[in-house]
């Protein structure tokens, strides 16, 4: 017992590193699988608090970039509502309303997307019943989707996530394929496993999908930008030009889709049989 | 900023005293690898290649100053000298690698974390000769 001691003490400073060595590999471990880690991220309350600060200082100096942003989709919206006049909604029961989906309103207060693995943080959490798996959306395009959530703040994964996979097809076909980030430019997407009877060409806009359980479908995404032919596969390759600015997010739309449970559950049904 | 960035915070690591209690060195410059992975939300990236860098640094002293270097008082912000400039490149270069090297987290990656790693440390290398000019105290 005393030796063991005494080698407990004469090693304390190469065994303190070792237990510090382990805490470190095992948190980077962890954030690498699927289920991030419970406390060293920006969604807990002191970084999120933190960032909230910073945020709230850096968009008093943007206001005219918002407001004018604002404005234009005001715009939009009234241009929406002149359109259809004989519709029976109330604007208040919104919730109520028989929809599949329903938007929130969040705003990103930390933003990153020069990393390989890119999360953004939101001021929204489950107190404003927002949950993972939940899709982001601004008016120019798809964010990312909600990764984790704490009380007050939730986690996105980002478009630009080489962990992310989005069903996404091109405008006005069905042909689909999946989205996924390479990791290399914050402005380009590429849309991968996409059939070679597909035409397509530079330009032609890039859509969510139908299969997609998280967005609804036909929210843009970007444009065509180069097309490559994967020698292996035989599928086409394309690169994609994101419509967002992911480097400048303000304002964006947690989207819940109603009917997500439903659907899962009668597909996991019948694939049990 | 961009795609480039300095992680400058190495410099309290590289600069605690050479004599200084290690243990706190370790224990310390891990919470601060720590408070900067809360932040960016990288795991514990930054925590243990601080805590490595800390862990290895009377080695990398023993390598720059020869093995007398205790018994010297080394100060690493007391003038730019060649013994200084190499150890400052060594702890910044394998820092950065070992981040990088958790950070991408995929051997077949290695050609990007090497060139990630070399431009970043080139980077942090400069803003640490920045700030040590910035921070020296003035002898008169």
């Amino acid at each position: 017992m005393q030796q063991i001691i005494y080698f407990i003490i004469k090693n304390s400073y190469k065994l303190l590193f070792l237990l510090l060595l382990g805490i470190g590999l095992t948190l980077t471990i962890k954030s690498h699988s699927y289920h991030r880690s419970e406390y060293i991220n920006s969604a807990n309350a002191v970084t999120g608090g933190f960032y909230q600060k910073i945020n709230d200082a850096n968009e008093y100096l943007s206001l005219k970039e918002r407001n004018s942003e604002l404005a234009e989709e005001n715009a939009r919206l009234k241009q929406l509502l002149f359109n259809q006049a004989d519709t029976l909604l109330n604007w208040n029961d919104f919730d109520n309303f028989n929809a599949d989906y329903i938007a929130r309103k969040a705003k990103v207060i930390k933003n990153s997307f020069n990393v390989r693995e890119n999360y953004l943080t939101i001021n929204r959490g489950t107190k404003d019943s927002i949950f993972t798996d939940m899709g982001v959306i601004n008016d120019k395009g798809i964010v990312g989707m909600i990764e984790k959530t704490s009380k007050n703040y939730a986690t996105i994964l980002s478009v630009l996530n080489t962990k992310s996979r989005i069903n996404a097809k091109i405008k006005n076909s069905e042909h689909f394929g999946s989205l996924i980030w390479d990791g290399k430019n914050a402005g380009y997407v590429q849309l991968i496993d996409v059939p070679r009877l597909a035409s397509l060409k530079k330009g032609d806009s890039i859509v969510t999908g139908a299969e997609s359980e998280i967005f609804p479908e036909n929210i843009p995404i970007g444009k065509i930008d180069k097309v490559f032919i994967d020698p292996k596969t035989n599928y086409y390759t394309i690169n994609v030009r994101l419509f967002n600015d992911m480097t400048a997010l303000g304002y964006v739309y947690v989207i819940k889709n109603k009917k997500k449970d439903e659907k899962k559950s009668l597909e996991t049904e019948t694939t049990k049989k | 900023m961009g795609y480039l960035n300095p992680f400058p915070y190495v410099l309290y690591i590289i600069l605690f005293p050479v004599n200084g209690n290690k243990p706190t060195l370790l224990v310390t410059s891990f919470l601060l690898g720590l408070l900067l992975d809360m932040f960016t939300n990288s795991g514990g990236v930054h925590a243990t290649a601080s805590l490595l860098l800390a862990y290895i640094r009377p080695s990398l002293f023993k390598f720059s100053f020869g093995l007398s270097y205790e018994y010297q008082t080394v100060k690493i912000a007391d003038k730019i000298t060649p013994e200084r400039i190499s150890f400052l490149i060594l702890s910044i270069f394998i820092h950065h690698l070992v981040l990088f090297l958790l950070e991408f987290f995929r051997l077949s990656l290695i050609v990007s974390v090497i060139g990630r790693t070399l431009l970043a440390a080139i980077f942090t290398f400069f803003m640490c000769l920045l700030i040590i000019y910035l921070i020296k105290p003035n002898k008169r």
